[in-house]
């Protein structure tokens, strides 16, 4: 694990091995790509409103059609991916930091720290995502903000209940004891030795976790919920899409198709990536 | 076994009891006073006074939580500061709508999800086993709200088989049941490949065992070896997570309420995050988040009577 150049040569042979796996990290790279690009790749800007054109079909002027302001479906579509690739980022690396912290606080601190952690964790789990979100957009009204702070709250645990979990199986073996007994301080025993452990199986997760972020953020936004208009999102092309949906099925058509391709295409590439770096994880699932 | 089911339903009340103060602590945390927040710019200070005293919020924060818990043992949540209704009776109204959804869904992706991993325990790796593996992760990855929409779109707008909108005329079963399908279908469709998973992998390990082999020695018909040994006893870890699935769609069923305009609990909450409704949020997501506790707490009970081995880990805290 220390070579990153063997690290990615394991990972791509992995890959070739699982045309699933290979599917989804195409997937994934192709809709990357198109959202990083979409300044130079979309035809019109995304917010300009041209209002003899409205809700038409698919065209050569306008390949996925017209919402019903007379913007062009396909621009929005591709800058929608740069509000979910915004708060995927954000959202997923601030919980995944936080997650490690307090993680690994749970996983060598103190018993009674340990414990009050984890009832911590648990109680922001048994909240349903989903209402939790809309309280507190209840509480504080709707904008993207909001839904990256419900989405860091809400994944916290997650990543920290795994890093608790392999922390305090790590802290029982030999190496760290024989470390511990050297003099090492747990400092040096966490960068050393439980961070590089830890790293794997915490970016497999934050692969799978992807889907359900987009997801989130989506869903927010088609209940009006996330950011705020005119902005594309792909939840607020659905939404718009929603309200006219008996004049031009559309936009539901192109708000939805990214959603999905990148929901599959990243549990797959996640699926597959587990695979190849922790079998064990496989046989937990089950 | 009793001393375990004790633990963990106190730290299940423990922790809806965190969690309900905590949501009580943020509805008053919000900048701006409540009162004028419902009310609207409009609303006279002789009214807003007034509308904070008869909702109590001109009293301190503990005596408000204090009074809200007092009125949560009696049953009484509040009422409903627009209509004067009471909480419990709105929530009550709209439950059933949500309970029998969630039923329906979760009944419908058991009947297509049980056989279906029961197939591909016994065909493993065959084409509609790798086609089950591939469509269980697909299903459970797509947003229900995008699957909503799409039947909304083709099955109900453009083919019109089924109602685009509400519950179906009262006291007409039939008309009902129609106006059930899609929404059941765009919230169990996630969990028929889900169920299939876990009824292939505990059939798979069952199929091992002892007792199995010894009823194909007796010659008995591999049907009844199946149907009668094996899948019943690979059922029971399935049923469990069918607990928690009705907890989790009681909340994932909004989604499917709001594309399909059905009344539930998920279309009132939504309602009343739109207007700021506080008594009605706080009732029902109280409501949701209760049988979301309790359903796990019921499945974390149901598998400790099955496996003493995770009653051990779960007691210690793992």
């Amino acid at each position: 694990m220390s070579k990153p150049r063997g690290l990615i040569a394991h990972t791509w042979s992995g890959l070739k091995k699982d045309p699933l796996g290979m599917a989804g990290f195409v997937l994934v790279s192709i809709i990357l790509l198109l959202t990083i690009l979409a300044p130079w790749l979309a035809p019109y800007d995304p917010l300009d409103v041209n209002v003899h054109n409205r809700l038409s079909g698919p065209s050569a002027a306008h390949w996925l059609g017209t919402d019903q302001l007379g913007r062009d479906i396909l621009s929005r579509v591709l800058y929608g991916g740069q509000v979910a690739l915004k708060v995927s980022l954000v959202a997923i690396s601030v919980a995944m930091a936080i997650g490690l912290l307090l993680g690994m606080l749970a996983g060598l601190g103190p018993r009674w720290l340990d414990r009050v952690l984890v009832i911590g964790f648990d109680t922001v789990r048994s909240f349903p995502t989903i209402m939790f979100a809309l309280a507190i957009v209840a509480l504080t009204g709707p904008s993207l903000n909001t839904v990256i702070g419900v989405i860091i709250i809400t994944s916290i645990p997650v990543y920290a209940r795994v890093v608790r979990t392999q922390t305090r199986a790590l802290r029982q073996r030999d190496f760290i004891l024989a470390e511990r007994a050297m003099g090492a301080s747990t400092g040096r025993i966490l960068r050393d030795h439980v961070l590089p452990n830890i790293a794997a199986p915490l970016f497999i997760l934050a692969s799978m976790d992807v889907p359900a972020v987009v997801g989130m953020e989506a869903g927010l936004s088609f209940l009006g919920l996330g950011v705020s208009p005119p902005t594309p999102s792909w939840g607020s092309i659905l939404n718009d899409g929603y309200s006219y949906l008996r004049n031009s099925p559309w936009p539901i058509i192109a708000g939805g198709i990214p959603l999905i391709a990148v929901t599959l295409g990243f549990t797959f590439f996640g699926e597959s990536l587990r695979d190849i770096f922790d079998p064990k994880l496989r046989s937990k699932d089950k | 076994m009793l001393r375990f089911i004790v633990r963990r339903g106190l730290l299940s009340l423990l922790i809806l009891f965190l969690a309900v103060s905590l949501m009580f602590g943020m509805i008053h945390m919000v900048p701006g006073d409540p009162a004028t927040v419902m009310l609207g710019p409009k609303a006279t200070p002789e009214m807003k006074a007034e509308f904070s005293r008869r909702l109590g919020l001109d009293q301190p924060l503990a005596v408000q939580l204090g009074r809200f818990y007092a009125g949560l043992a009696r049953g009484d949540l509040g009422e409903d500061p627009f209509t004067n209704r009471e909480v419990t009776v709105i929530v009550w109204e709209q439950l059933p709508y949500t309970l029998v959804l969630v039923l329906v869904a979760i009944g419908g992706a058991s009947l297509l999800g049980i056989p279906l991993g029961c197939f591909s325990a016994i065909r493993r790796n065959s084409l509609l086993d790798r086609l089950t593996a591939v469509m269980s992760v697909a299903f459970i990855a797509i947003p229900s709200f995008v699957v909503a929409l799409y039947l909304l779109l083709w099955l109900a707008v453009k083919w019109r088989w089924f109602p685009a909108m509400g519950a179906g005329e009262s006291g007409n079963l039939a008309d009902q049941a129609h106006h059930l399908v899609l929404p059941a279908i765009a919230l169990g469709l996630g969990w028929v490949g889900y169920i299939a998973r876990m009824v292939r992998a505990s059939m798979l390990e069952v199929m091992e065992e002892n007792h199995i082999r010894t009823a194909r020695a007796f010659g008995l018909p591999e049907r009844t070896v199946i149907v009668h040994y094996a899948l019943r006893i690979a059922m029971l870890p399935t049923v469990t997570i069918l607990g928690m699935g009705i907890g989790t769609m009681l909340s994932g069923a909004l989604f499917a309420e709001i594309v399909f305009s059905r009344p539930g609990i998920g279309k009132l909450l939504y309602e009343a995050v739109l207007t700021r409704n506080y008594p009605i949020v706080m009732g029902s997501v109280l409501v949701t988040t209760g049988f979301f506790v309790l359903s796990t707490l019921a499945s974390d009970i149901i598998n400790a009577m099955l496996d003493p081995r995770l009653r051990e880990r779960q007691g210690s805290g793992e």
